[in-house]
């Protein structure tokens, strides 16, 4: 019998039987099914899941037709010593590694950052984010997209000017709690328009609001209505949303956008909140769990995302990295689980892009 | 999808600007450039009618036509509005 060589969650190569892969694909979906209240893969689904890990190359591909395009989170800067972490730590700047990114990786799309990677610490170096933008925007072709992530929690003390809700949470002084959330919210709002409206002057040409809901619900929430009002003054400028996680924390639990509460929200929920907002592309994300298989992992993904793509009408991006979208939580993630990745999700979860 | 090298950044401005998903951003753009789906991923296709049409690529000699330039006959060619595009030829004309 042949084994299947894959990695688990934690990136550790692997092998199972085709019983065990097949379990183990079954096991996934049916989480992702109970957790999300939403249907699990068809038997026809699961058997094209195992035929995704069955097949013997070392990576696998769409069939020609089913390509999707990509958007990332400061993939194409990555080159650029510029980076906090120096990134692959090749001394060229930020403007020659995104046209490396254009002309020689070929991505459809390309991503611009601050190196401090939050709206916050970008709107006190806005002359550096607008004169990068600016002077890339030139030479690019594909669409330049400014991201950083909300990061709502980086409003709380000590670095921050609110005070934090788990000093309050711990003395069960929940009113207080929510109150200090939404006040940081609305420090987040105000910076992130800050940043969209002083980009949008330099022709910005689409916003990525990424990793959105990481301190929970009162950043789903703050996100939900900036885009909302950002759309409204800028309705030329594009915005994308990709989430932190696959269901919104109830860190405030009352918080409501357009009637539907958001604490506790799946993918297929989020997806229609963003929407309504006026989210052109929405980035799904759903948790990896290090202790299981990347067949488990991507089958409860594909679950969510499949769930998620037919509850609305925009486009969905899977956001395929380290520890999500059922990629291992590792710095170098296996090539046969990212391409078995990407093929699952575009074939079966129908994502519109990656 | 191969972005200049083929018709990624086309079908990713259907999506940004349109909110196309993906099979109606393929067909759109196949359409306005009067070509099957399936080419659209073809480079040998596809490297002979961005040079026509001055879309820019990976090949030297039609960098002349990249960036902004590039851009303005997308959004002209797409039927959209691309804001640096807009931006620019506000400068260039105000």
């Amino acid at each position: 019998m042949r084994e299947i060589i894959t990695s688990r969650g934690d990136g550790e190569q692997i092998t199972l039987t085709p019983d065990e892969l097949r379990k183990d694909i079954v096991a996934g979906t049916e989480e992702a099914a109970k957790k999300g209240k939403i249907d699990a893969l068809s038997a026809e689904e699961i058997d094209h899941m195992v035929d995704i890990f069955s097949q013997p190359g070392r990576t696998v591909s769409v069939e020609p037709g089913k390509e999707v395009v990509v958007t990332d989170d400061g993939a194409g800067l990555m080159p650029s010593w510029g980076r906090p972490s120096a990134g692959h730590a090749i001394p060229i700047s930020d403007h020659q590694a995104l046209l490396m990114y254009e002309r020689v990786y070929c991505g459809d799309t390309v991503g611009l950052g601050f190196p401090d990677y939050s709206y916050k610490p970008v709107k006190s170096a806005i002359g550096y984010a607008r004169s990068h933008y600016k002077a890339i925007s030139m030479l690019t072709t594909i669409p330049l997209i400014y991201g950083s992530q909300p990061n709502m929690g980086m409003y709380y003390h000590p670095s921050g000017p609110v005070e934090s809700p788990s000093d309050y949470l711990s003395k069960f002084e929940f009113d207080k709690a929510k109150e200090v959330q939404e006040q940081a919210a609305a420090h987040m709002k105000r910076d992130i328009m800050d940043v969209a409206e002083s980009l949008y002057e330099v022709g910005c040409e689409a916003m990525n609001l990424d990793t959105t809901g990481s301190a929970g619900d009162a950043d789903f929430w703050g996100c939900l209505n900036v885009v909302e009002e950002m759309k409204e003054k800028m309705p030329d400028m594009p915005v994308e949303m990709g989430m932190a996680g696959e269901m919104v924390m109830g860190l405030h639990g009352e918080l409501t956008y357009k009637g539907e509460r958001l604490a506790g929200m799946f993918p297929h929920k989020q997806i229609q909140a963003a929407e309504k907002a006026g989210v052109d592309i929405f980035g799904i994300a759903v948790n990896s769990d290090t202790g299981k298989s990347t067949p488990y992992n991507l089958s409860r993904t594909v679950t969510f995302t499949k769930a998620a793509s037919e509850a609305a009408s925009i486009p969905i991006h899977a956001n395929s990295g380290m520890g999500v979208c059922g990629m291992p939580m590792t710095l170098l993630p296996p090539i046969g689980c990212s391409t078995r990745c990407a093929k699952a999700l575009v074939e079966i979860g129908k994502a519109d892009g990656l | 999808m191969g972005g200049v090298r083929t018709s990624g950044d086309l079908v990713a401005w259907m999506q940004l600007t349109k909110r196309m998903k993906i099979e109606q951003a393929k067909a759109y753009v196949a359409q306005k450039l009067d070509m099957n789906v399936r080419d659209l991923t073809n480079e040998t296709v596809m490297n002979r009618v961005r040079e026509a049409k001055g879309l820019s690529s990976v090949i030297p000699d039609h960098v002349e036509y990249a960036g902004i330039a590039a851009k303005s006959k997308i959004a002209k060619l797409l039927d959209i509005t691309i804001h640096s595009v807009d931006l620019y030829e506000k400068h260039m004309n105000g």
